[in-house]
Parts: structure tokens; sequence; C-alpha cells
């Protein structure tokens, strides 16, 4: 929801960064204000999930231009714990397994790691085994999940929802889904999509980073911003998603070179 | 300590043989004699012999050990610490030798459905018809001079019997305890799972003492038809000791054998695990993790022989490697012609958590037959980075991350040990040996 007086959360101008030498963000901007959903489009190769990677600190990327503000922090300076323990949450599109840990321990962990820097107090095993299984009804979760290796052997849809129950304990500040309407059937997408609704509120954003309009029927998004080679080509409300879902994304990629055109003929 | 020469070591290691008392069990009797005959016509095996191309057991030899001493002021509370809660039945073994006060009572075993007995004790005729096929006969010494030596020795040792369709949760312990340094010891197992029967056995060794030692181990285990064992072996022998284990395992139609094994102890330690799938459809998941540090050696060779149609088998092995320590695996998966749709998955996979340490690692895949289905692999490395930035972006902190997947990598393996007390008493052991601060 947009809000009058609310606060900006993110703020990105002329991001450029490189995978092994090739440059993939060709000069991002993008602001996201408190309380504010917003979902990132385009097709394969367009930047998106780099994107995603990028704002979480991933090193296999390399940053060669352009500023990220968070929360009034240079988000350069910050290690990607450190930036998860300020509020920004990244929702993998392909979750890690982890077989030899079980689920419990890890969400455990990482509640406390960011509890602590909260200033607040850590659960021990049993008062957070009560506090995860309220988070899990949430998501329709069986609790036996919580027994299990993180993410060892569950489907798609499982680890989908794995990770917006981490996004559930987490309470981040900033959320980044990225593709986590992929692999899911209709009634996953909607228990999942229903869980990030129920967590959205004024003093949070939603960044959804995704191929299809599928998911943005259930998050309803307040802008969307078409991707394509490393650049936002067009933003919109709602609609637009809708739009290219109907008509594709050829029409913007048009769109957007007679606008370069006619600027570079003016 | 003396230094002594490599034929002298030998002599010197069978020194004690000739007080053992004589079994009325004449062919037991033999099967020592022509043991120690063995024993005196093999050498020990150097790097240039192709078994022990990594592993120079030279340190060996250099030393002197005796036979151990009976111990006679060792308390309960001393050993204590070692038993497992679940186990109901309990064999206590100290420096070789069978401790009946430490160990469950024979009634206690038999009350479960289970024989569990000392080798030498006077029950052991009256099972000598059933143990006569297979003591010995399984784990053949006539190339292999520990097992030889481990034979001529024969004297006090666990017998298992789980007869016929008898189903027993509770796990039998087998607990040798080493309290002596400079001794050499011979610990023996003989397991016999007849058909539709199940049983869990813990082989467990210890140590007291943080001096060097010789634990030259044996087991044999035989599974009839349709049996079911799960054996795990946790070799946790002083940092200064060496350990020598060998198992042999067959299995009969049907019959399925599960085993964990975990190297933490010893300054060198070789096992050898030999599982010949005997008949059609037997199934067996052996798998492994050594987790050793400074200038540790730990060394595992297993040989699957699929001798059958029908047969399946899982294997996975793991080696965490610390300082300047080495692992060697050499996994040896044989189809034979007969052995049709087997059905056989092999995974080495080994961590390096520093520059010195050294893994070698030798997946020997030898199929003889046209109509099956085989997988292995081997993977040398380090931490993964998509996981360690998974941890890191939920807030992790590096070393926290690196400290959890080191963990983790050790505790697949560990996991899959089914004894709840053990289990969490290993993870401990995993955690603190690889957390870094």
């Amino acid at each position: 929801m947009i809000h009058q007086d609310s606060k900006v959360l993110l703020e990105i101008r002329g991001l450029r960064a490189t995978v092994n030498g090739i440059e993939i963000l060709k000069g991002i901007d993008l602001t996201v204000r408190s309380g504010e959903v917003h979902a990132i489009m385009g097709t394969n190769g367009s930047g998106k999930s780099t994107l995603a990677k990028v704002l979480a600190g991933h090193n296999a990327y390399q940053v060669t231009g352009g500023s990220i503000t968070f929360e009034g922090h240079n988000l350069f300076d910050l290690e990607p714990e450190e930036r998860a323990r300020a509020g920004l949450f990244l929702a993998f599109q392909y979750p890690i397994e982890i077989p030899g840990v079980s689920n419990s321990h890890f969400l455990r962990l990482a509640y406390n790691t960011v509890q602590a820097q909260h200033g607040k107090d850590e659960l021990d095993p049993l008062e957070f085994e009560d506090f995860v299984r309220e988070k899990m009804k949430l998501l329709d979760m069986n609790p036996d999940f919580l027994d299990r290796g993180v993410n060892e052997g569950f489907s798609g849809g499982e680890k989908k929802r794995n990770e917006i129950l981490q996004m559930a304990l987490l309470e981040p500040r900033l959320a980044i889904l990225d593709e986590t309407d992929s692999g899911l059937d209709i009634d996953a997408l909607r228990i999942v999509t229903n869980g990030v609704n129920k967590l959205a509120t004024k003093d949070n954003a939603i960044v959804l980073v995704t191929h299809y309009q599928r998911m943005l029927n259930y998050i309803v998004p307040d802008f969307v911003h078409v991707m394509q080679a490393g650049r936002i080509i067009k933003t919109g409300g709602k609609e637009l998603a809708l739009d290219l879902e109907t008509r594709g994304y050829d029409w913007v990629g048009a769109e957007h070179r007679a606008a370069v055109e006619a600027e570079a003929e003016a | 300590m003396s230094m002594v020469t490599s034929s002298s070591y030998l002599e010197s290691l069978l020194q004690g043989q000739p007080q053992l008392p004589p079994s009325p069990l004449a062919w037991f009797n033999q099967l020592r004699a022509s043991a120690v005959d063995r024993a005196g016509t093999l050498k020990l095996p150097t790097t240039r012999d192709e078994d022990w191309r990594f592993t120079d057991i030279s340190p060996l030899a250099k030393l002197s050990f005796q036979p151990a001493r009976a111990v006679s002021t060792l308390q309960a509370a001393d050993v204590e610490g070692f038993y497992l809660d679940e186990a109901a039945i309990r064999l206590v073994f100290v420096d070789g030798a069978y401790m009946p006060q430490f160990s469950t009572q024979p009634d206690k075993a038999r009350d479960l459905g289970l024989t569990v007995t000392d080798l030498s004790s006077t029950a052991v005729s009256s099972h000598g018809t059933v143990i006569e096929p297979h003591l010995g006969r399984h784990a053949g010494f006539q190339d292999n001079l520990f097992a030889a030596l481990n034979t001529a020795f024969l004297h006090d040792g666990a017998l298992v019997v789980a007869p016929r369709n008898a189903a027993v949760d509770a796990p039998v312990h087998v607990l040798f305890i080493a309290t002596q340094p400079e001794v050499a010891s011979h610990p023996r197992c003989l397991l016999i799972a007849e058909s539709g029967s199940a049983v869990t056995i813990v082989e467990d060794y210890v140590t007291l003492q943080e001096g060097a030692y010789v634990t030259n181990a044996v087991t044999e285990i035989v599974l009839e038809g349709n049996a079911q064992v799960n054996h795990v072996r946790i070799q946790r022998d002083s940092p200064q000791a060496f350990h020598i284990g060998h198992c042999a395992v067959s299995l009969a139609h049907a019959s399925r054998y599960r085993s964990v094994s975990v190297a933490l102890g010893a300054r060198i330690s070789r096992y050898d695990l030999n599982a010949r799938l005997a008949a059609e459809g037997a199934e067996c998941a052996i798998d492994g993790l050594a987790l050793i540090s400074g200038r540790q050696l730990a060394d595992t060779h297993t040989c699957i022989d699929h001798a059958q149609p029908n047969g399946i088998s899982r294997q996975l092995h793991k080696c965490i490697v610390d300082g300047a320590a080495h692992a060697v695996f050499n996994g040896k998966i044989m189809v034979r012609s007969g052995a049709q749709c087997t059905d056989s998955t092999q995974s080495s996979r080994n961590l390096l958590l520093s520059a010195k340490a050294r893994v070698d690692t030798k997946p020997q895949l030898e199929i003889f037959a046209d109509d099956v289905k085989c997988a292995h692999g081997a993977t040398v490395g380090q931490l993964d980075i998509e996981e360690l930035f998974y941890l890191k972006s939920r807030g992790l902190s590096e070393i926290a991350a690196r400290n959890l997947l080191t963990y983790a990598f050790g505790a697949e393996i560990i996991d899959r040990i089914p004894v709840a007390s053990l289990k969490q008493r290993l993870e401990r052991t995993v955690f603190e040996q690889t957390k870094r601060s």
C-alpha cells in the first residue's frame, strides 16, 4: 500500500554489476518505501535474479557502479549477514539443502541471531518449538519439517514454504522474493502468497521478482517494473502486469527502443 | 619401549600366545594353532603392497608391544561413562579381557531372546555347532597377517546369536576399553543373525589413557535369509594408538545389513570391511565417517561383493580432515557375472579443513554382469560457497556458518546411527572437534 508519509527503505541509484567480468546490471534505479509491494518482472536473463543476489550481498557478483542505501546505511559496507540482521531478507529461488542440520536447529540459529541484534531475548529449543509451530500454521506446514535436514528432500513447494517461514521468523523490513512462485502448484501458491500477505505491514516492504503475472493475482503490487538487459525499462501499476500477461514482453522492449531512438534524434 | 626389527616384532606379538588356556572344543584349538602357523609365515605389509600404498604402518614395527596384563583395579565408575542408555545388553572387554563384572548377565540376553556371551565362556561349548561353521571362516587369515594374529590370540571375544525370527530393538553394546600402554589386544566379535531375525550391535573402541597401544580387531557377521543387522562401529582409540580392524560380513537371501562406522581416534587406523552378498536379493548400506586432525592417518578399505542377482548396495563415505592429517578411502564394488540386476551406488565425499590436510580416495568398480545399475562418485574440497551464502543471508556469521556446515557434513553420517544417545554424543564430538572461533 502506498502511504503519503512512508519512509524510504531502499534507494538504488545507477547500479551496475558484473559476473565473471560480464556486465549484467547496467544502471538500475529503484526506490522502495515502507508499506509498498514492488514486482520486478522480465524474461530469463534480464538480470532480475542478479539484482536480488546483489542486494543480499553474494560475492560472486561485483558491483561496478552506483549506490544502494538501505535504511540510511550504505549497503555495500555490510556483509551478507549484517544485511540480514539489518532487516534485509532474500527468499531464494533455489533454497540450499543442508543434510545433517535439522531444520529446527537452523531456524532457531537464524532467529536468535537476528533477535540478539535487536537486543531481544533468545529462545531455547523448547520455547522456539512452540513459537515456530505457530508460524508454521500460517503456511500450512507439517511440523515434521522441523526434524528433517534443512530443505533435505523437500519438494519445490516445500522449500518455498520453508523460505517464507524464515521470513515469518525473521520479520525483515525488506523482503525480496526471488521467483517464489516457481515450482508451486495452485494450492501451494495460494497458501504461500496468503502467508506473505499476512506478513506485509505498513512498516515493511516486499519486492517480488517473478517471470509471470500469476503470483500478482494474490499479492497485489503497488508498482510493476519491467527489466530487460540489465535495466528497468518500464514502470507502472498492477495493470502493467496484466498487460504483460496478455501481450508478452516484446512490446515493452519495442516501446523502449523507440523511446531511446526518439531521444537520440532529439 | 624398545626398538625391534620387523620379524622380532612379530615374535614379540606372538609371545603371549602359548599361555592361552585350551578350549574344550578341538576345532577351536586347531583354528588357533593354524593361525599361529600362518602368522609366522606372513610379513608386515609395507607401502609397496597395493592395499597399503598410502598407509605406512612401519611406526608400528618400531615399538614393542606386550600382551596385556590382567587388570584388577578398574572400578565400574571408571567405565560407566561409556555405557549406552538404550543398550539392554552389554559386553565389556578391558585390554581384550572379558569383564563379567561390567557386563550384563547372560540371562538378561536370554530373556530378550538372544544369546550373548564371551567366546571363552563354558557356554560357548554348548553353541559349538552354531559357531564352528562361522568362526574364522569369513575373516580369512591366509593372506592377512593381522587377522591371523587376531585368530592366533582367539580367547575372549563377543558372541551374539539372534535365533530364528528373534527381533530385538535394543542394541547389544560391545565395549572394548584400552587401559594399558604398550600392549596389544585382539578384540574379536562373532554375530550370527539367524533367518528372519533382527538385531543391532554397537562395536565400540574407547580408551582410558593417551599412550601408544595396538588394537587388532576382527569381527565376523553372518546374516541368514531375511535377517536384518544394524552394525555401528565407533573407533575412538587414543591419539597415539594403532588400530587395525577387519570386518567380514556374509549376507544370505534377502537379508539386510546396515552399517555406520566412525573413525575418530588412533595415530594410525585401518579398517577393512568386506561384505559379500552371497545370495539373491541381499541388501547392504555401508556408511562411514573419518574425522581426523593433527598427524592422524585413517584408512578405510571396503569391498562390497555382489555375487548373486538382484542385490542392492548403498555406500556413503565421508572424511573430514584437519591439520596435517591424512585420510584414505578405497571402496571396491565387485559385481560378478551372475549378479544381474544389481543396483549399487557409492559416494566418497571429503572435506579438507586445512592446507596440509590430505585425502586419497579411490572408488573402484569391477563389473562382470551386463544388466546392472551402478553409480559412483568422489569429491574432495572445501565448504560450498552457495551453502555459506545461504546461511549468511540468514544472519549467521562467516564462522558460525562454517562451523555449522562442517558439523552438518559429519552429522549426515552420524544421523544414520540408530541409537539416539550415541548419536547425540558423537554429534557433540563432531561439533567440538571441527569448531573454529
